[in-house]
């Protein structure tokens, strides 16, 4: 179905180009071969299919893509090996001039080395094969200038079989060999069914209304929540922060004292079971714990502990919180509690014993150890807050203590005796 | 569904003759208007609704289960100590072997310039797409907490914390990303064309603008076509060691551990070999009542058929053999583990998967040596659903026999899946057939331009004006194999039996 349309007389200025069709890819060959020889640059052929041989035929040059595709191959290789090395076999101590979320981390797993190619190799080639298919894709847009918002030729309607079945020459006005009259007899007499002159449209082709209203509000309302995300990131608040996934932090529990059907006796607390010890609560160790050895008052202190200079300060720093306030900070009995109690003349007020008397003086270790840990007559007991060792070292600050309130000249060193005179 | 009887039988090699891989008689226009009939049609036909109807009740299953899922935690599968990895997993494993036969169908038949390739690749590939998709789904929810699955990216965080580059998990992280994504750029520039045809021939204003914009303008330039070709090769030429990593490195999840059973070098080879073998059943299984449907049986056509027959044939005795040279390397290697783990899963309590997937993946595709079998619809249809049950079952075995069974009798114990896991695999079978169903309606479903480049019409040597340049260094195309040598026979005769 040849149905040439008459020679139009070359239109005016908005002439776009001419257009001739071809019912075979093989006259399309000829055609091309004719208008490139005649000498024409700025001109395309159109088929529903690579024709093959058309390159030739039109002196197209051959693409440079394969060159940017390797470039990026290579990037992504690199890419790979360096995010791999750096994220886990970096020492970030060197980096530490970068943001802390930046730095990389030395990944120890299991005594493995650091850094080994072999496992790094899937993630590498992945990388590379990634860059190097994006810039097919995207190079192959780029050079094709796709996305085509509009061309003249589609709003042509004898075109719109170039996808499925025509093919067709079209050479624009802008070649410098175009002249509308002479370019309209090459393209004839290439034995087409057809040649038509495209005008360049005057009016864009525009999307419909619609559908710009619709795109525009939906990209409005996606900037929305990276804007709210990026307000948060640059202001302060007094309230804690929203947790949409809460994870493990609010789970169910029973507190103490509640009930649970699933136990006979209907308490959520349970029973030590009988005859068992609890993690940790094993005292064993009559000595250390109760201050008694064999049934006796210990007499001396546990032989786990190394009774130091360092041991004899943490009991004074002990003494001074929790004894100071009753036997006073020298021991004596003074401290501002009792002191208080007798301005105010407080009926029944046991002045509590004098630490460096000697009465307690005279006291086994185990027996002061025992007053700290469940009180004695009006004092109270200090054992639930006061750790055994720190027991310990109390004493040795309270030996420390009446050694030197009653001490003689002999407790002095030598060399120091000079300046007591 | 008919058998090949009464279709014409293009299966037939008549030596110094190539068989047509278009049937019909048809030309450029009539091959378009047969592709888009599908499309251009006022409805699909009634069986497009029944199955959409059931794949959309299946992916609504699907949502639900999820949903429970991510409320409840991942306690609501079977899963525990020893078996941490069941229905997931093995889900995993066969989606993503599936897509694999649509990666293969595209680029590497595309490199071996197998031109049989063009009727079925589309769909091949957007079966790829959609398999893909199902397989990411399953590692994605199965990290229980499902909203921190982004600290498997390498993002900076205010954590200071990275993944594990050492882990084949996150090469399978990658792995499948880099796929997904290749996969998806080569089918969606694979289908500009078509979109462009979809365009030109949309009769509604609505589908111009959509397909308007899809095609992104393109106006088959043939300065277009020549980048277009170079890009559309170098993509084949990526996506073909692609595809043979992807399925590797998912082998190393199993590979590089050191349960029995999983611990063998022969798994890359073999999983990829039964990635393509279970891909290509799963497009027979949706090629047969597509091209009936669709009237796509010029197009698609029983040689097509065969040679889908011919590649399950010969993945399928592949498989066999690995599964025979597992069993001899449990002996030969004196492993005592080893070969416990092998003698349990013939003998022991998961012997009826085992057997399953010895008879549908070894024993059922031993039928195809039978050129009935090959051309009979019935017979391939029933083989490539054993071959989807059988493959599943593969990755059952693989998974759960190992883990479930270990150096420990102390800690052995019997997987069992929930209802939820049953049904989230029910429904991700949803999901697949609703993508692919849509895509059928509303996607170019034939690779239109790729068919007339094998169509006799587009053989220039016939014709008289033909120019054919002496040398052509670039611009690949599979004729020019055939005209460089012995071509001369096809170049003169006719093409397709008379
Ligand atoms: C609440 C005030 C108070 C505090 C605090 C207190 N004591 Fe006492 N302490 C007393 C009183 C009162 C007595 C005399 C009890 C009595 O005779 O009824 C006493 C008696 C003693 C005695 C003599 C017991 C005996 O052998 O007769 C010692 C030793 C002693 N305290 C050590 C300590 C040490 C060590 C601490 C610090 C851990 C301490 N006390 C903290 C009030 C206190």
């Amino acid at each position: 179905m040849k149905h040439g349309t008459k020679p139009r007389p070359p239109a005016g200025p908005e002439l776009h180009g001419l257009l001739a069709e071809f019912d075979s890819p093989g006259a399309l060959l000829t055609a091309a071969e004719r208008v490139r020889d005649a000498g024409y640059t700025k001109w395309d052929t159109h088929s529903p299919f690579p024709v093959h041989g058309i390159d030739e035929a039109m002196g197209i040059r051959r693409t440079r893509l394969p060159w940017l595709v390797f470039v990026f191959g290579v990037l992504g290789c690199v890419t790979g090996l360096a995010l791999q090395w750096w994220t886990n076999a970096s020492d970030s101590r060197e980096f530490s001039f970068l943001p802390a979320h930046l730095q990389g981390y030395a990944f120890e797993i299991g005594g493995k080395p650091l850094f080994s190619l072999p496992a790094n190799i899937p993630v590498i080639f992945e990388l590379t094969v990634l860059l190097a298919a994006l810039a097919t894709v995207i190079g192959m847009f780029a050079m094709n200038n796709l996305p085509r918002h509009h061309a003249p030729l589609l709003a042509q309607e004898r075109f719109k079989r170039a996808t499925t079945d025509r093919f067709f020459v079209f050479i624009t006005a802008a070649d410098p060999k175009f002249n509308a009259t002479r370019t309209h007899h090459l393209l004839s007499g290439l034995g087409g069914s057809a040649v038509e002159s495209v005008a360049a449209s005057s009016e864009p082709a525009h999307l419909p209304r619609s559908l710009i209203y619709a795109t525009t509000i939906v990209i409005c309302l996606l900037l929305l929540p990276p804007l709210f995300v990026a307000k948060a990131r640059f202001t302060k608040s007094a309230e804690p922060r929203i947790q949409l996934i809460r994870d493990m932090g609010n789970q169910e529990r029973y507190k103490t004292q509640q009930v649970h059907a699933l136990f006979v006796d209907n308490r959520a607390m349970r029973p030590q079971v009988p005859g068992t010890v609890a993690r940790g609560d094993l005292r064993d160790d009559a000595h250390y714990y109760e201050g008694k050895v064999s049934g006796d008052w210990a007499t001396t202190y546990p032989p786990q502990l190394e009774i130091s200079e360092s041991f004899v300060r943490r009991g004074q720093q002990r003494f001074n919180i929790y004894c100071a306030a009753c036997h006073g900070l020298g021991g004596a009995g003074d401290g501002i509690v009792s002191q208080r109690a007798l301005a105010r003349d407080t009926p029944g007020w046991t002045v509590p014993t004098s630490l460096v008397n000697q009465t307690v003086i005279e006291r086994p270790l185990g027996h002061i150890f025992n007053t700290i840990t469940n009180g004695i007559r009006t004092m109270p007991p200090y054992g639930d807050q006061i750790p055994e060792q720190d027991r310990w070292a109390i004493i040795a600050y309270v030996r420390a203590l009446e050694r030197s309130q009653n001490a003689h000249l002999e407790d002095v060193p030598v060399e120091l005796r000079p300046e007591l005179r | 569904m008919a058998a090949a009887v009464g279709e014409v039988d293009n299966t037939i090699d008549i030596p110094g003759q190539r068989a047509a891989l278009i049937l019909g008689g048809h030309d450029f226009g009539s091959l378009t208007a047969a592709a888009c009939a599908p499309w251009e049609a006022p409805r699909p036909p009634r069986a497009w609704y029944v199955a959409f109807t059931i794949s959309v009740a299946l992916l609504a299953v699907l949502g639900a289960m999820i949903f429970y899922l991510v409320f409840n935690g991942v306690g609501v599968w079977g899963l525990n100590n020893p078996a941490g990895w069941g229905f997931d997993i093995t889900n995993f494993v066969f989606w993503v072997g599936i897509g694999h036969a649509g990666t293969l169908i595209s680029a590497i038949l595309f490199l071996f310039r197998q031109k049989w390739r063009t009727s079925i690749n589309r769909f091949a590939e957007a079966m790829t797409i959609f398999a893909v998709i199902c397989a990411g789904l399953f590692p994605g929810i199965h990290v229980g907490r499902i909203w921190l699955a982004y600290w498997l990216a390498p993002l900076p965080n205010q954590m200071g914390m990275w993944p594990n580059f050492r882990s084949p998990l996150l090469w399978d992280v990658f792995a499948v990303g880099t796929y997904a994504t290749v996969s998806l750029m080569f089918w969606y520039v694979g289908m500009i064309p078509d979109l462009a045809t979809f365009r030109d021939r949309a009769k509604t204003k609505w589908k111009q603008v959509i397909y308007g914009l899809l095609a992104l303008g393109w106006t088959g330039s043939s300065r277009n076509w020549h980048r277009f070709e170079r890009a559309y090769l170098i993509l084949a030429a990526l996506a073909t060691p692609l595809v043979l990593s992807v399925h590797s490195v998912v082998s190393f999840d199993f590979a590089v551990s050191v349960l029995p059973g999983w611990h063998t070098s022969i798994f890359p080879p073999y999983f990829v070999a039964g990635a393509i073998f279970g891909g290509f059943a799963m497009v027979l299984t949706l090629a047969i009542p597509a091209r009936a449907l669709f009237g796509l049986k010029d197009i698609i056509t029983p040689r097509h058929l065969e040679n889908c027959c011919k590649i399950l044939l010969l993945t399928g005795c592949m498989i066999g053999y690995a599964y025979l040279i597992e069993k001899f390397m449990a002996w030969y290697s004196g492993n005592s583990y080893e070969g416990f783990i092998f003698r349990a899963r013939a003998l022991g309590p998961y012997a009826w998967a085992y057997w399953t997937m010895i008879g549908c993946n070894v024993l059922a595709p031993q039928l195809f040596w039978f050129k009935w079998a090959r051309t009979n619809l019935v017979a391939m249809f029933l083989v490539v659903m054993a071959v989807n049950v059988g493959m599943w079952f593969e990755r059952f075995v693989i998974i759960v026999s190992s883990l479930s069974q270990d150096f420990l009798p102390s800690s052995w114990d019997i997987y069992h899946p929930s209802l939820v896991e049953i049904l989230t695999l029910a429904g991700s079978f949803g999901l697949f057939l609703a993508l692919f169903l849509l895509f059928c309606r509303f996607l170019p479903m034939i690779a239109m331009a790729e068919v007339k480049t094998v169509m006799p019409h587009a053989d220039l040597h016939a014709h008289p004006h033909a120019h054919v340049a002496p040398h052509r260094a670039f611009d690949y195309n599979p004729d020019e194999f055939d005209a460089g040598r012995g071509g001369a026979a096809a170049r003169r005769s006719p093409r397709g039996p008379s």
